[in-house]
């Protein structure tokens, strides 16, 4: 066997250790980081935190979470996850279903291509901008959710997963007398929860990470998590705060800059292990079909 | 009988085509905007038509031509480089026989492409600041000078590129890892018996299996060609690195936006869509062609 050779085995050390190499720098910037977060500002100006914390305090992330606009912030986060995640669903589902029978639907590929086509072509930021300015969506969190509920591409990948569902299951449903409605609620619904569960756990981690829509649609008192980190860690504003003696030797523009990359990761961090579990899955199946 | 319960399928597209039209449809005839000098009090009825000149204004003005070959730089540059890795770092893991290992790499190296660029661009721009790890750690260890790598505009290229790489490469992967478990192992038994090592294996066996999905995964990636990163570049970039950094997404948002040059800036954005468009188009055809590739 060929892996029994001496020169692969010297290959296959060399290859382990390149790539747990390179997959440690996939981690450890975040760790650094973290650890920046939790030492003291003068250790952290001094260049002495690496890895692991150096004189362990709280005080960036008590400093970030007792502002007042970080609360509403989390509040509309979890509002535009929550309303993204079920009316996007919901309309993925309604339009992925239909469209899986597009051959026997009638203009069924002319209605495919009526929704593919806005992937390869888009108006851009100026005409969106003002279109939500004038549908009077400005500062209302509608503007966050309702232009990207669809998501055409999670839409082809639900068409697809439908397609792959035996037709017999249907064609039983509807001769017992049942619409589409409940075929696609009994039938349909039940066996593609995995393929659902992957979608919401995409759908909910977008709606996390967005930020630009929130800075160009909403005002300065009503943006989402992701939009007031944005604005802190790319411009920070320590001016507006005054800083006591007692909290100088641990609070640096860099510590409470850590702490906040740190709140806007965890969440992602905290589904991630859910998220692994579906998406290799639900990507494969999309992409690799013949 | 099926034809009356065919008619609810028309409703349930119903919402979805009604999304659709209102926030994707509606705002490509705002692209008339490139050819008006629009202002909004006036509307897209009132305001003067201008022909192309916002066009013209676009392609005469130094900034923007910079911005259009950074754009092209920067984006043809990640093309490549983001499918050359994936596929040499889906073959290295491909070789690894220890299903822990394997799963743990796979674990940490898919994990950046879920962050957003806020916080991944607050990670690289804290360790590559001034002040980061590798300007007073790494580099002077090595016997290095500092580097200001966010302020040169050479450096900021090269830091885009590769850190974009660095967040992307892992979840880049999987399509390729798909293909190469997909492998029929028989092929690989019949090339044993002929007494072939594995490196030979790779090119014989393990390559072939590889280029239809490289095919389709390198023509789609074409119709980035005017896509740096809106995201990245936005929290990465300042003004020291303008000439080199700024894109089109991020000329438009300052310009078009920031500045209230609707014109200009549609005209900018409806440039870029319409190459994207064309793009997609022949890559599309090729990949349908080259690799009997199709979206349904």
């Amino acid at each position: 066997m060929y892996y029994k050779t001496k020169s692969y085995r010297i290959f296959y050390a060399l290859n382990i250790i390149l790539l747990s190499l390179i997959s440690l720098a996939c981690i450890l910037p975040l760790i650094h980081v973290l650890a920046l977060s939790f030492s003291s500002g003068l250790a952290v100006s001094a260049n002495k935190v690496t890895f692991w914390p150096v004189d362990f305090n709280l005080d960036s992330y008590k400093r970030t979470l007792g502002d007042a606009d970080f609360l509403v912030a989390f509040y509309l986060s979890v509002a535009r996850v929550v309303l993204g995640v079920v009316i996007g669903i919901a309309v993925t589902v309604l339009t992925a279903y239909p469209l899986s029978k597009m051959d026997s639907l009638k203009g069924g590929r002319v209605i495919a291509w009526f929704f593919v086509f806005t992937m390869l072509f888009n108006g851009g930021l100026i005409p969106s901008y003002i279109l939500i300015q004038k549908l009077h969506l400005m500062n209302t969190i509608w503007a966050l959710v309702l232009p990207g509920a669809l998501g055409v591409y999670n839409m082809i990948l639900m068409l697809n997963f439908f397609r792959a569902i035996p037709k017999e299951l249907e064609e039983a449903s509807l001769i017992d007398g049942a619409g589409h409605m409940t075929t696609l609620i009994r039938i349909y619904l039940p066996i593609s929860m995995p393929s659902i569960a992957t979608i919401v756990l995409f759908v909910a981690v977008g709606h996390w990470n967005a930020w630009f829509d929130g800075l160009i649609y909403m005002q300065k008192e009503n943006w989402p998590m992701s939009t007031l980190l944005q604005t802190m860690i790319k411009a920070p504003d320590l001016s507006q705060r005054t800083v006591s003696d007692a909290e100088i030797v641990n609070l640096t523009e860099r510590t409470l800059k850590s702490a906040k990359i740190f709140i806007g990761t965890l969440p992602i961090l905290l589904v991630y292990p859910f998220l692994q579990r579906y998406f290799v899955k639900g990507i494969v199946l999309g992409a690799v079909k013949g | 009988m099926r034809l009356r319960k065919n008619a609810v399928l028309y409703w349930m597209l119903l919402p979805g085509m009604i999304l659709v039209f209102v926030f994707h449809y509606l705002p490509m005839a705002g692209l008339v905007m490139a050819f008006q000098d629009f202002k909004p009090w006036l509307g897209f009825v009132k305001s003067p038509w201008v022909g192309w000149e916002n066009f013209q204004m676009a392609f005469q003005r130094e900034d923007s031509l910079q911005v259009v070959w950074n754009t092209f730089f920067i984006a043809c540059t990640k093309i490549i480089v983001n499918l050359v890795v994936p596929v040499v770092f889906a073959l290295l893991l491909n070789e690894i026989r220890h299903m822990g290992l394997k799963k743990v790499i796979q674990t940490l190296v898919y994990l950046p492409h879920f962050l957003s660029w806020v916080v991944f661009g607050g990670i690289v721009g804290d360790i590559l600041s001034s002040q980061g790890i590798i300007n007073t750690l790494v580099l002077p260890s090595l016997g290095l000078d500092p580097i200001l790598f966010l302020a040169d505009g050479n450096w900021f290229r090269f830091v885009v590129i590769v850190s974009d790489n660095w967040k992307e490469f892992g979840f880049a992967t999987i399509v390729f890892l798909a293909a190469l478990s997909n492998i029929d192992p028989s092929l690989y038994e019949a090339a044993e018996v002929d007494g072939a090592n594995r490196w030979r294996q790779t090119w014989a066996v393990t390559l072939p299996a590889l280029v239809p999905i490289v095919i389709v995964v390198g023509t789609l990636a074409m119709s980035s060609v005017l896509n740096a990163g809106f995201d990245q570049i936005f929290n990465l970039y300042n003004p020291l690195v303008y000439d080199k950094g700024d894109i089109i997404d991020t000329f438009v948002y300052r310009v078009g936006l920031l500045n209230s040059e609707f014109g200009l800036g549609t005209a900018i954005g409806l440039f870029k869509s319409a190459v994207g468009f064309i793009m997609v188009i022949i890559a599309y055809v090729l990949a349908s062609r080259f690799a009997n590739y199709r979206i349904f």
